[in-house]
């Protein structure tokens, strides 16, 4: 990475470890309690008229300004089980680095004569969950190019919007490789059971026209709490606490499910090595991060700025020179 | 499945229809009525031919400030020619260009902001990773100098009736040196929208880095040529029509260059549907107003017809390349094909420990 993109080593904090979540979705059964805790806790409005959207059980759509938290449903035939398990193993068979868990590599679970390693007889439907959230990168795009400073990096190395800042721009929206902040827009109405309304009224929405997006319970993180939607999963399929230890979980939990036999089981933003350094946010998928609408190979724009700062000063030059030409070759007035 | 000859008989299915515009990529399993034997597809590649990025919030005002920022740079840098040339007239036009071109294309930009009574936020603070903030001093310091020397052209215009008693003097002394400044950040004005494009995880501007801002910077000279070709007598406009040649010059080679090396799939949006068009219509443009300017642009009206051709292609080169970007978060496959190539290319050469999916 070059050294203009901003990212959480570069003024530490002290006392303050990086948090992050890390969201197995081999757990995850979609009740959605992650949804609506966000919404009730970060008091966002509804995203859009009440429609269903015959994706599933899935009537949310996608993560947006007023959606934090979004599950995906995905249901599979046995055709598409066998191919993510392939794709799960060519992974493996790949030779990356740091397979499994320091110190107990999978290789070794695998071996061990008292485990059946036997894959089990694979079912001929299954569904997918995945509860899907801002990845707090560790170099993140919407950070990088918002042009106001409303977007920082809190000392726990977390992403989030001052909603008194922000002048709903827009370049953080384009900025971000996983879709994931979006400003809000009006004519949603707000939530009820709050203080600051009256009943039997629409309470109003709070930051219209400004950039929003999960702030990892920036508030509630502050007095030592786990997020909300965290706090709701009844599975413990999310996850919080400091990203190093969610990182090692999560390739403990990887190398079981491999030690099962589902080789299907992978992790999306483990590796610090990737386009955007790293996800806060870590997630074990079962199958092509596409699948679950994620982008295969993310890539923070500002990995390309200094090259992009050339190209142009380059055709800026070009330009000033063609001004002086015109004016040598144009003639005496 | 059950083997009962009751289970033969089905509902008529009602027809599907698709919200969201999303193109269903499955059949539906487990949905009520009108259930569906499950049927093996071709490739699941997407959710739900859900869109994986979002669009920025950009609308046709973001388009005209593309455009008018264009037109405000080239006409600068013509004032400046004019000023030191000896070309009055040319000098005057090109500098109350720049400020009107300068001050409706601000007025855009802040008119597209989610809240436009925040605009001065922008100066809160200068970050060189975002091209937004460095464009916005751009701005700031363009304007400051276009402003200077154009209230300069306008009271002389007006017969020194603007009310400025001692500072009239003040203004003739700086008037050139504010020509001089405004003309030195013309040249970034011109390309630093490029980058503010490119600098997304948008699929057709990411692809487009590379090239980009010769396209933008090329139909900023001919456009800026143009509106000093339709405003400016022939006998002064020389420069301009040079500048307007070699402006139509480099926007078609920049174009097809920058559409040759982009990523085909990512270079899609670029051709096809209504942005598609707009750019063909550019490209035609932009060569029909360069071959006017070279056969007749000694005549005032072949002067100005090629003028009038030539803003119009830039304003669609303008308007055709944020469309297209706009589109190309539509569907999921301009995110996620050249993403697969991409990472594909990076194993096949023997680099694997980059990527975002890792088997642990």
């Amino acid at each position: 990475m070059n050294k203009l993109t901003e990212a959480p080593g570069h003024i530490p904090h002290t006392g303050h470890p990086r948090k992050g979540f890390f969201t197995d979705t081999s757990i995850c059964i979609g009740c959605k309690a992650c949804e609506v805790a966000c919404k009730e806790w970060n008091r966002n409005p509804h995203d859009s008229e009440f429609e269903l959207l015959e994706s599933s059980y899935d009537n949310t759509g996608s993560l947006g300004a007023d959606t934090w938290r979004h599950v995906a449903f995905i249901e599979q035939d046995r055709e598409h089980i066998d191919k993510a398990r392939e794709s799960g193993r060519a992974l493996v068979s790949l030779g990356m680095p740091g397979i499994g868990p320091p110190g107990a590599p999978a290789a070794a679970a695998g071996t061990s004569p008292d485990v059946d390693t036997t894959p089990p007889n694979t079912p001929d439907f299954r569904w997918l969950m995945s509860s899907d959230v801002c990845k707090h990168c560790t170099n993140a795009g919407c950070l990088d190019v918002c042009p106001t400073g409303a977007l920082f990096r809190t000392e726990h190395g977390t992403v989030v919007v001052q909603d008194d800042v922000c002048n709903g721009c827009g370049t953080c929206v384009a900025g971000c490789p996983f879709g994931v902040i979006e400003r809000r827009s009006d004519g949603t109405a707000g939530v009820k059971g709050q203080r600051d309304f009256t009943p039997g009224e629409q309470a109003p929405t709070r930051n219209v026209g400004v950039a929003q997006k999960c702030t990892l319970c920036y508030d509630r993180m502050v007095d030592g709490q786990t997020p909300a939607c965290a706090q709701a999963c009844p599975t413990t399929s999310i996850k919080y606490g400091e990203r190093e230890q969610m990182v090692s979980t999560a390739k403990e939990r990887v190398a079981e499910l491999h030690a099962q036999g589902l080789t299907e089981a992978r992790l999306y933003g483990a590796n610090d090595a990737d386009g955007v350094g790293g996800t806060g946010s870590v997630f074990l998928l079962l199958d092509e991060p596409e699948v679950y609408g994620l982008p295969p190979d993310p890539r923070v724009p500002t990995a390309d700025l200094p090259r992009m700062f050339k190209r142009a000063g380059l055709a800026a030059a070009g330009m000033l020179a063609a001004a002086a030409a015109a004016f040598l070759a144009g003639g005496r007035p | 499945m059950t083997v009962s000859d009751f289970d033969n008989y089905r509902p008529p299915e009602p027809p599907r229809r698709s919200k969201r515009g999303g193109k269903r990529r499955r059949a539906g399993a487990g949905q009520g009525p009108g259930e569906t034997p499950m049927v093996p597809e071709a490739e699941f590649t997407s959710y739900y031919g859900r869109p994986v990025v979002k669009p920025p919030p950009w609308g046709d005002p973001i388009s005209a400030y593309l455009f008018l920022g264009g037109v405000a740079g080239g006409s600068a840098l013509l004032g400046l020619g004019g000023q030191l040339t000896g070309r009055p007239e040319l000098c005057r036009n090109s500098r109350l260009a720049a400020l009107a071109s300068v001050g409706i294309g601000a007025a855009a930009l802040v008119a597209d902001l989610g809240r436009p009574e925040r605009f001065l936020n922008m100066l809160r603070t200068i970050k060189p990773t975002s091209p937004m903030s460095l464009g916005s001093w751009i701005l700031t310091a363009f304007s400051a100098g276009v402003g200077i020397s154009a209230a300069s052209e306008i009271d002389r215009m007006t017969g020194s009736r603007l009310p400025l008693g001692p500072l009239r003097k003040v203004l003739r002394t700086i008037e050139g040196p504010a020509g001089v400044e405004a003309a030195l950040f013309a040249t970034p004005l011109s390309a630093y929208t490029a980058v503010l494009l490119s600098d997304t995880a948008n699929p057709t501007w990411n692809a487009a880095r590379e090239d980009l801002p010769f396209v933008f910077v090329s139909s900023a000279s001919l456009a800026a040529a143009g509106l000093a070709m339709i405003t400016t007598p022939v006998q002064q406009a020389g420069p301009a029509r040079v500048l307007a040649v070699l402006g139509v010059a480099g926007d078609l080679i920049a174009t097809r260059a920058m559409e040759q090396r982009m990523d085909p799939v990512a270079a899609e949006p670029l051709r096809e549907g209504a942005p598609g068009r707009m750019l063909a219509w550019s490209q035609w443009l932009a060569a029909a107003g360069g071959i006017g300017v070279m056969a007749g642009g000694r005549h005032r009206p072949v002067a100005a017809a090629c003028g009038v051709a030539l803003l119009t292609a830039s304003a669609l080169t303008r308007f055709g390349v944020l469309r297209a970007g706009i589109r190309s978060t539509e569907d999921p496959r301009y995110t996620i094909e050249p993403q697969k190539r991409r990472l594909a290319a990076r194993r096949k050469a023997g680099i694997v420990d980059d990527s975002i999916t890792t088997p642990g």
